[in-house]
């Protein structure tokens, strides 16, 4: 019984170990530099938890079905829309972030959060296609290059529910928020013809597997490219001519959030311009802020047409919406198409 | 003859190491592509140990498995003794119940699990973990100590009364000590089921609590890294070194017998 | 002992706790779906809309809340040919899996309890400790191998370099320059393989080692060959090592979504996965729970099937040699 008992004690060490004030961080993969998260502990004493997620869906399956606390989240328009809906999150005392000062109001009140309640803008991008110059004959300038047997078992795809299916019906000349039944059935057919062509579906791993050169042709989200683009010379991004999605990824307190203080103060630290411009470097997407920007240097962001994508790119481009009960359909459709083989 | 079933031996050792020695070989590899060599390096250690991911899941992976191995392993021999005292029916009863999540699969026990801590409202961190952990490990316990309390003189713990030992005493000093190789084994059993596993961690995690496993899976869904390699291969390490020797010194007491009984191996 | 029922007790309590209830909430959540609650519109005294739900309470936020209501629904769906050909797959892979594991893993057990086979304890523990190591590892181990750019690609180019014959062989069958390893089943199922071997061999070895070796000798010394003292005699008395062996391999086969995620890159879905994404991306823990039902039944109907087969062996055991 002795040795049990000491290895309960020393067990019951490991575990109270931890009883600095924590914040407890969910972000996607590859969204922060590391740096930032050992700065802000040094700086504060508060010591960060961080856990990443693949998706907006497997984020809000955590949060609102999973019952896991957070006090840090970061959800894309549509999903930030949905958690207001639900109540997931809570509003934000702007007296604590004075730091948001930074961010170009014409982030601001955007139609996910139209008073800017909920929400302090993160990044921003574009969904286009990442393509290896050595490899492909021609600027895919269409998602048509996503159904050429050229590419076959040479393509990536997002593993991601809202964007691919979105992509699709953009394919099938329906809107990019469409809920029609047609619509998603079109769709569906489409990604379901399409997978014996695709190599892998994947979500963060494309950075990997595209600066390797194991794909020629992959969708991805802007900064993915751009993060790509920086270590290897041979890839090259485009946003089809059909147009696309552009999507803003906020950063939100959750309602059953522990630490609100704390998650305030380090909001309040993304949001500092030396922060913003270490996060930019390391994670590729556009920012919304403008002290950021000033310290890369005006001329060098807006050089990139990634994060500067000329009007006519912009024109063609749409948010994701909320679909309310709609958004049931997307997930049925979803497990049908990866279902099938 | 002979020689063709040391052939066969050797293909199968072949297959499953290959994978494990290319993987510490790369390791100190001074490149981060796969294809090409770049010399040595010890960078991937030094970066795996400055990675506090890693290392905070180490740290949760050990903490829950000792923590579930010692309370499952009290709370399974005590199960056990209670199943042994019972009658023959309710014992078979209450036998195919605990049998039950080792006929399950795994998903299946992580789903059940996640969906009790989400009615009962328990927000889902460290203590569902380690809940979950505590009630996949049970059954292995109570199924390692039955046999060893089936092996006990029956009118022991009576005896020992008669003698005029108190309950309690009687044991701690007589029953317990018969049954402690099985009491062992089975948290032994414990302590690797809940090390080794990911399906029903990651169905009973959240709010910022990732075990080792999780932490790999995560990961390796991010691609191929390096670090990765160097952690596989001090694990690897870690146990080669701790089965041999724990069997080397049975084999030096035994004389090298066949006995499977000696190898300590949980599976 | 007097205190039984103290001893009982808590154990009982735990069992109905962490694995009847559970089990019992699967159930539920299978025959169940989720639909938004009834609500009215109603207007507060101050003029504002609002809503009231069917329970009673007023907010004046749109009604988001969701109500289980029983329905057989998910069963409909889960009849429905794309789920059904998923099982159905899932199904022939473990099988698959199991049969290979079966076909390499016998013969080591039956090699290393040979008589004349030198330390098999070491030799078992070498097969065995690989098991150790984290399964996930395991598994990536053979990832960064069989990638498109991984080891072994880079080590056919350099030899396709280095030697011209071997880059005409390959280039003759229309090879091109990276060979595709991963991605599909056959990639599914060299992870299973590789990852449950040492389930199949375990359970054999342990039930070989203890035939009793007189009876062997016996045979032999009436003269029967080693083939016919082997069908005669070990292969019917290694039978539950061997079903014990398929059950532990066939399990966690037919439910695994770690293996075909990470060696199938999500195109060799399975029922597990499926059941993973209920739980994730697609929100729908009431579809999820049915199939966690049926995966249930089918490794239920599996196993009673094996015990099946045992107890009809049962009477070979009565070892007849001629």
């Amino acid at each position: 019984m002795k040795k049990f008992a000491v290895l309960f004690v020393l067990a019951l060490c490991i575990v109270s170990c931890a009883v600095a004030e924590k914040i407890s961080v969910y972000n996607w993969g590859d969204y922060i530099d590391p740096e930032t998260i050992k700065m802000f502990e040094a700086e504060t004493g508060i010591e960060v938890e961080y856990m990443v997620y693949e998706t907006n869906e497997d984020m809000y399956a955590k949060i609102a079905n999973g019952k896991s606390s957070y006090d840090v989240i970061f959800p894309s328009d549509y999903m930030v829309e949905r958690m207001i809906h639900e109540k997931l999150v809570q509003e934000i005392n702007w007296e604590n972030i004075p730091n948001i000062v930074n961010i170009d109001s014409r982030f601001m009140n955007e139609s996910y959060d139209p008073e800017s309640r909920y929400s302090v803008p993160y990044t921003w991008g574009t969904m286009g296609i990442l393509y290896n110059t050595g490899m492909v004959k021609e600027v895919p300038h269409s998602w048509d290059t996503m159904m050429d047997d050229t590419y076959n078992m040479d393509m990536l795809m997002l593993n991601s529910p809202r964007d691919t299916i979105g992509i699709a019906l953009v394919m099938c000349g329906y809107d990019l928020n469409s809920t029609d039944d047609e619509a998603l059935e079109a769709a569906k057919q489409l990604l379901i013809k399409q997978k014996p062509m695709v190599l892998a579906y994947v979500v963060d791993e494309v950075k990997d597997k595209m600066i390797g050169g194991e794909a020629s042709v992959a969708m991805v989200w802007s900064g993915d490219a751009t993060f790509c683009m920086d270590e290897s010379d041979e890839l090259d991004y485009v946003v089809p001519e059909e147009g696309s999605n552009i999507f803003f990824d906020a950063i939100c307190i959750p309602s059953n959030a522990k630490n609100v203080a704390g998650a305030e103060k380090f909001i309040d630290f993304l949001c500092r311009g030396d922060i913003a411009a270490m996060n930019y470097n390391y994670v590729g997407y556009a920012i919304p802020n403008t002290a950021a920007i000033e310290i890369i240097g005006a001329d060098e962001y807006n050089a990139s047409p990634v994060n500067n994508p000329p009007q006519e790119v912009l024109d063609k481009c749409q948010v994701f919406k909320y679909l309310g009960e709609d958004t049931k359909k997307y997930d049925q459709v979803w497990t049908e198409i990866i279902s099938e083989y | 003859m002979k020689k063709l079933r040391k052939v066969y031996i050797g293909l199968i050792m072949a297959f499953l190491y290959a994978p494990i020695v290319l993987l510490i070989l790369y390791s100190f590899n001074d490149s981060k592509s796969r294809a090409n060599w770049g010399g040595f390096t010890l960078r991937w250690y030094k970066e795996l140990f400055s990675d506090a991911q890693i290392i905070s899941a180490l740290g949760t992976t050990l903490s829950i498995g000792f923590l579930a191995a010692v309370i499952s392993t009290i709370l399974g021999t005590f199960g056990a003794i209670a199943l042994y005292q019972m009658k023959r029916g309710p014992r078979q009863v209450m036998l195919s119940v605990v049998n039950l999540p080792m006929l399950n699969s795994e998903v299946v026990t992580g789903v059940s699990l996640m969906l009790l801590f989400a009615i009962a409202q328990i927000q889902m961190g460290y203590v569902t973990l380690l809940l979950a952990h505590i009630s996949f490990c049970v059954p292995y316990v109570v199924l390692s100590v039955m046999p060893k309390l089936r092996q006990l003189e029956p009118n022991l713990a009576e005896a020992a009364q008669d003698l005029g030992a108190t309950p309690r005493q009687g044991f701690f000093k007589v029953i317990l000590p018969d049954i402690m190789p099985g009491v062992f084994s089975g948290f032994l059993m414990a302590l690797t089921m809940s090390i080794d596993d990911f399906v029903v961690s990651f169905f009973t995690t959240g709010s910022g609590v990732s075990n080792l496993s999780i932490t790999i899976y995560t990961m390796a869904k991010r691609g191929i890294s390096p670090k990765i390699n160097a952690l596989s291969s001090l694990i690897f390490a870690a146990v080669f070194i701790l089965l041999v020797g724990l069997n080397l010194r049975d084999l030096k007491k035994t004389g090298g017998s066949k006995n499977i009984e000696k190898v300590k191996i949980p599976y | 002992m007097k205190r039984k029922g103290l001893m009982v007790l808590p154990f009982a309590l735990w069992a109905i706790i962490f694995i009847l209830v559970p089990l019992g909430l699967i159930a539920w959540y299978g025959i169940t779906v989720e639909e938004p609650v009834a609500y009215t519109e109603i207007t507060l005294e101050d003029g504002t809309p609002a809503f009231r739900l069917e329970d009673g309470t007023v907010q004046t936020q749109e009604p988001w809340q969701k109500k289980a209501v029983i329905s057989f629904q998910n069963f409909k769906r889960m009849v429905e040919p794309t789920y059904l050909r998923l099982l159905i797959r899932s199904l022939k892979i473990a099988l698959l899996t199991t049969l290979i594991c079966l076909i390499l893993g016998y013969p080591v057990a039956l090699i290393l309890t040979g008589k004349d086979f030198k330390h098999p304890t070491l030799w078992l523990m070498l097969i065995i400790l690989p098991m150790w190591m984290n399964f996930l590892l395991r598994t990536y181990s053979w990832m960064s191998i069989l990638e498109n750019s991984g080891i072994l690609n880079s080590w056919i180019t350099a030899l396709r370099n280095a030697v011209p014959a071997i880059d005409q062989w390959f280039t003759a069958r229309g090879v091109g320059n990276k060979i595709i390893f991963l991605y599909n089943e056959n990639a599914v199922i060299l992870g299973m393989v590789y990852n449950y071997l040492s389930f199949m061999i375990m359970p054999i070895y342990t039930v070989i080692e203890k035939i009793d070796k007189s009876l062997l000798e016996a045979a032999a010394d009436l003269g029967a060959s080693p083939s016919k003292s082997f069908i005669r005699v070990t292969l019917p008395y290694s039978l539950p090592g061997v079903l014990e062996g398929i059950t532990m391999v066939f399990v966690p086969a037919v439910t695994t979504f770690v293996i075909s995620q990470l060696m199938g890159g999500g195109k060799v879905p399975l029922i597990g996965d499926i059941i993973q994404n209920q739980f994730g991306k697609s929100s729908d823990w009431h579809f999820g729970s049915s199939l966690s039902l049926l995966v249930m039944v089918v490794v239920l109907a599996f196993m009673g099937g094996l015990q099946q087969i045992d107890k009809d062996e049962e009477p070979q055991k009565e070892v007849r040699i001629f």
